[in-house]
């Protein structure tokens, strides 16, 4: 019980954090992609902020072997820099330029009752459905 | 390179926010807060599926809550055309889920953890985003 209180706190906050830096807005977000015309650095200090408060916990915990409110950390494992990671990476990044949004700032957007964000999440299901249907016959994928 | 539009105090801030969400997540339930994972999972796994769908409520809520507190009106714009939002959508399904993480997943989690793969991904993904914008901006 108490597990999901912490996801839907977590969740709300995440959300929250989105909306204070405006990261959930596309046009911010291609303002700093925008770094060879009008660029707008801003998304670097959401990231800096977020690093620095959580950098910190991931370290100290780096030995512990059981969290508050579940039997154990489940944490890629994975270390090896593959071809799915350079190849994923490198084809969200195309979709992430095209209108500036990403899965998080997306789903977030939803508050805002935009039809348009309503077409793009339902097209990044579409996405994970059918890379999931796909992975069974090309390319096996793991995800964190 | 021109400078414009620059708010560091409020992407700090809402920086900081987004920390304490990933770290209370983690220290909770012992997992990290890539969103891609955690939308992914909500659509075709029956693990955590309670927790995750919550998360993913969660995302939702917090601009409903930012704004009735705040009763400041988030700036939100999208120019982009249907048939650009829909391919886009469709890449970053795609690309998030062979590349295993998204920007909170790769670029806040991964690099925290001081994970090279993560720095890897995250490098990329700045990099294509970029030259897309360079392309069709």
């Amino acid at each position: 019980m108490i597990s999901r209180i912490i996801s839907l706190t977590s969740g709300t906050i995440f959300g929250v954090g989105l909306s204070v830096s405006n990261m959930i807005n596309p046009e911010k977000v291609l303002g700093f992609l925008d770094l060879f015309g009008q660029w707008d650095p801003s998304l670097i200090f959401v990231m800096l902020g977020a690093i620095i408060v959580s950098a910190p916990v991931f370290f100290l915990y780096r030995n512990k072997n059981k969290p508050l409110f579940a039997d154990n950390f489940s944490i890629s494992t994975l270390k090896s820099i593959d071809k799915n990671l350079i190849i994923g990476s490198g084809t969200f990044g195309i979709g992430w330029g095209m209108v500036g949004f990403c899965p998080g700032p997306a789903i977030s957007s939803l508050a805002l009752l935009n039809t348009y964000s309503v077409f793009f999440v339902l097209s990044m299901l579409g996405g994970f459905l059918l890379t999931k249907l796909l992975d069974r016959i090309i390319i096996p994928t793991q995800h964190t | 390179m021109n400078i414009v539009n620059f708010t560091p105090q409020s992407a700090f801030l809402g920086g900081i926010i987004i920390g304490l969400a990933v770290i209370i997540f983690f220290i909770g339930n012992g997992r990290l807060a890539g969103i891609s994972g955690i939308v992914n999972d909500t659509l075709v796994s029956k693990q955590n599926r309670t927790d995750n769908f919550l998360f993913v409520v969660g995302l939702v809520l917090g601009p409903i809550f930012y704004t009735f507190l705040t009763k400041i009106n988030i700036p939100f714009l999208i120019t982009s055309s249907l048939p650009i939002i829909i391919s886009a959508g469709l890449l970053v399904g795609i690309g998030t889920k062979i590349g295993s993480g998204c920007t909170s997943g790769h670029g806040i989690c991964g690099i925290s953890r001081l994970s090279l793969r993560s720095i890897t991904a995250t490098i990329i993904f700045m990099i294509t985003a970029i030259i897309t914008v360079k392309l069709i901006g």
